[in-house]
């Protein structure tokens, strides 16, 4: 199990947990990002963050710390 | 009994697009009361007694953002006759995330199902009566950027408000949250209205803190409350806000199977754009060429010549001769044509002569933020500006700002995180603007003609003290707290609508000119009446010679103040005054003083008389410093009030610039005076090494202690 920040550009992963709590938790699950859900990791900034995902049919973009939370498989 | 109706959705819906077309050009734009989220109110068109109020964009009801808050508050307190919500059809999955909620709060909802000609286009397919028999309220297609629907939706909701049709919510969660929720209900049966009993039951499951706050329970039933919920907790092992969240997608995952067919047509043409756009190695140059035109165009080609045009010729050449010829012709005393033509046509002139400039700039700005751009463009800079706590958004303003302050603190209105904001307006103006190159020129040309390269050392000068000011605040208990998070959405990109581009022009810049034609006016009266008037042998009256005025008088006693700095004597006092009025007036204000008249900052005799206001030339340095950094012109200080919408804050942000530029300029001008200059070692050092500590100490402290520390990952433990 690893969690979303170390997924590279053009794989599909599944989220299987999320972590965190309060407010960062509630919008990453607000933003679509719930267990079962695949997450399509799409690009890298070009500075290195955040990076650009694909989830739910549309586009997010997150930072890489944001991303530690996500737990995937 | 007027109809209230109000408009709500995800950000990038359509949503103000409807709005517009619904209630055309009467509307009222300002702020909801006590925070600064926008608010647009205006009258249906065709109807006169039904209101149309479009809410904030926004992608849940949470009790985390304002923008949500002060949704759900206005939805729950003001009781709209009908919620219009807007879905994008084109992300329909995560639209109707939002919908769930809305239509749980017991006010009858209508779905305006927007953008579906994308999805026609796309060869995709939705069962829109399907969906409408799922939600439980009527849904109907529209496309607001074509004005198709906008207008069915409306008259089908006036109807429901007329006929008193409401919305029952048929969404379920699973067997044994339902359980819990029928329970809360029970419990708290006799707290709540019965009408929106089932969105309260749900925001206690969740322990809603706002809710929880407005209810205030009475001791038992919180127990009884926490037992249900937790009990629950233990059971899905999650915590109940990601339950409901949880269950609420799987519901609409459910839906999207039932009423969605989708083609899956391979890239759409926004992701082609998008490709290119934000590429690895092609964004930064592509971004660079993008600013670069905004800037070349907006600030120093199109927008120099209509600034030049109406400050010289409509406002120098054909209003200001104009009122004097008229006020003398009236028979009007010297002083009041004086007062009316200089001071305040003159002073309202020069503000106002940015509002051209600044209209190209926010009709460019629109269409970067109507075409989807401005998201890229905080996903490729975010890296950099959130290092000092700034946002990646932060970038533009500060770009524009070093060709006018005033655009360029009106341009944080893009930067939706209130603290972001804040700190941006504060930092933007240290990027030295137009105006203030001609007291770089002054100063480097009459004391340091050998160095060319003073003029590149002040903007590099102004990105440090952006970036010590970041890291300083950052760390302050007022801007302290977790980053904001940065979970945010990319739209897709499309063609900007003409007539919203043109409204959101309109818009910003009509708060502008209302600003100049309040606080400025006075503000230059004011400054125009001390420069003019003093007491002289005959009385109190007007002064021919600016040596005699008032201000002069004022520039005498505050000059003190200055001593530290190295230039304690009135006349730079005086000049820096009057910088408060226009910056390029630092320099003519010397002109003046030295009795030289109107001169540029290149004149010979400027240039030879100047230096012996300094004591050295590091006190020159530190006059420089202090004049480029400290509060600014009278008509950014106004773009500052508008856009912080507080006093408190419009003070803070002029005291900490100003705070700032004198302790820059006293560790310039003792330090430097000291090691270059020969100046003897002295109390006034030490006080100066003592500033640069304090300084180095706000920058590297670890962090307020105050600030709760963010918890690591929690992820792994449990997995």
């Amino acid at each position: 199990m690893k969690t979303l920040k170390e997924v590279k550009c053009g794989e599909t992963v599944t989220v299987a947990k999320l972590g965190g709590e309060g407010a960062l938790k509630r919008r990453i699950m607000d933003m679509g990002i719930t267990k079962g859900t695949p997450v399509y990791v799409r690009k890298v900034a070009p500075l290195g963050d955040p990076v650009e995902i694909t989830i739910r049919g549309y586009e997010l973009s997150i930072r890489r710390n944001e991303a530690e939370n996500i737990l995937v498989e | 009994m007027a109809i209230k109706l109000a408009l709500a959705g995800n950000p990038n819906c359509g949503k103000t697009t409807m709005f517009n077309d619904l209630t055309g050009s009467s509307q009222y734009v300002g702020n909801w009361p006590g925070v600064t989220v926008e608010k647009k109110e205006g009258k249906l068109r065709g109807h006169q007694d039904v209101i149309v109020t479009d809410l904030p964009g926004i992608y849940s009801l949470s009790p985390y953002t304002l923008e949500e808050v002060v949704t759900r508050d206005y939805i729950m307190n003001e009781h709209p006759d009908v919620v219009i919500n807007l879905v994008d059809a084109s992300n329909i999955e995560r639209n109707l995330y939002l919908t769930t909620q809305v239509t749980e709060m017991g006010i009858p909802v209508i779905i305006a199902l927007n953008m579906i000609d994308i999805v026609k286009k796309n060869g995709d397919r939705i069962d829109t009566h399907k969906l409408a028999a799922a939600l439980g309220c009527e849904v109907i297609e529209t496309s607001a950027v074509k004005g198709a629907g906008s207008k069915e939706v409306a008259d089908r909701a006036v109807q429901m408000a007329r006929a008193g049709i409401m919305t029952r919510p048929q969404h379920t969660f699973s067997g044994p949250v339902e359980d819990a929720l029928a329970r809360i209900r029970e419990l708290a049966a006799d707290l709540v209205p019965a009408e929106n009993a089932r969105w309260y039951s749900i925001k206690l499951f969740e322990r809603d803190a706002r809710v929880l706050e407005r209810l205030r329970l009475p001791a038992d039933v919180k127990a009884e409350l926490e037992t249900i919920v937790s009990d629950c907790e233990k059971q899905f092992d999650d915590d109940s806000e990601s339950i409901i969240t949880n269950e609420r997608y799987q519901y609409i995952s459910g839906l999207m199977k039932s009423c969605v067919q989708k083609k899956n047509a391979g890239m759409t043409t926004s992701d082609r754009i998008d490709k290119v756009v934000t590429n690895r190695w092609l964004a930064l140059p592509i971004f660079a060429a993008v600013m670069f035109v905004v800037y070349y165009v907006s600030v120093s080609w199109l927008g120099t010549i209509v600034t030049d045009w109406t400050n010289d010729t409509l406002f120098a050449e054909t209003v200001q001769p104009l009122a004097g010829g008229w006020l003398e012709a009236a028979g009007a005393a010297e002083w009041l044509t004086g007062l009316v033509v200089d001071g305040i046509i003159g002073g309202v002139g020069a503000v106002l002569g940015f509002v051209p400039q600044m209209f190209i700039l926010f009709f460019f700005l629109s269409i970067l933020e109507d075409c989807g751009y401005m998201a890229r463009v905080a996903f490729i800079m975010d890296r950099i500006f959130r290092k000092f706590g700034l946002s990646g958004k932060s970038f533009i303003p500060m770009l524009i700002s070093s060709g006018c302050g005033v655009p360029g603190i009106m341009a944080t209105r893009t930067i939706e995180n209130e603290k972001d904001r804040r700190m941006t307006i504060m930092t933007t103006t240290f990027i030295p603007c137009g105006a203030k190159l001609p007291i770089i020129a002054l100063i480097a040309g009459a004391v340091f003609p050998e160095i060319t390269w003073m003029a590149p050392a002040t903007y590099f000068f102004g990105i440090f003290m952006v970036i010590l000011s970041g890291v300083i605040l950052k760390k302050t208990r007022m801007f302290a707290g977790d980053p904001a998070p940065f979970v945010m959405e990319l739209p897709q990109y499309h063609f900007p609508a003409p007539k919203g581009v043109l409204i959101h022009m309109w818009e910003r810049g009509k708060a502008f000119i209302i600003k100049a034609g309040t606080v400025i006016f006075v503000a230059c009266g004011v400054i125009w009446f001390l420069q003019n008037f003093g007491f002289t042998a005959g009385g109190f009256g007007m002064v021919e010679d600016e040596n005699m005025s008032m201000l002069a008088a004022i520039g005498g006693v505050i000059a003190p103040i200055f001593a530290p700095l190295g230039f304690g004597n009135w006349q730079a006092a005086v000049a820096s005054v009057s910088g408060l009025v226009a910056k390029e007036n630092v320099v003519g204000t010397f002109g003046v003083l030295f009795g030289l008249g109107e001169v540029g900052e290149d004149d010979p005799a400027l240039l030879a008389s100047l230096p012996t206001l300094f004591a050295t030339s590091a006190s020159a340095l530190a006059f420089m410093v202090f004049n480029l950094t400290c509060a600014p012109c009278f008509a950014a200080i106004g773009a500052i009030r508008r856009e912080m919408m507080s006093a408190k804050w419009t003070w803070f942000a002029i005291g900490y610039m100003t705070g700032m530029a004198y302790i820059m300029a006293f560790i310039i001008n003792q330090l430097g005076g000291a090691f270059f200059y020969g100046v003897p070692f002295g109390a006034g050092q030490v006080l100066a090494l003592c500033c640069v500590a304090a300084l180095l100490y706000l920058l590297f402290r670890s962090c307020n202690p105050d600030r709760k520390m963010r918890k690591p990952a929690t992820v792994g433990a449990g997995a």
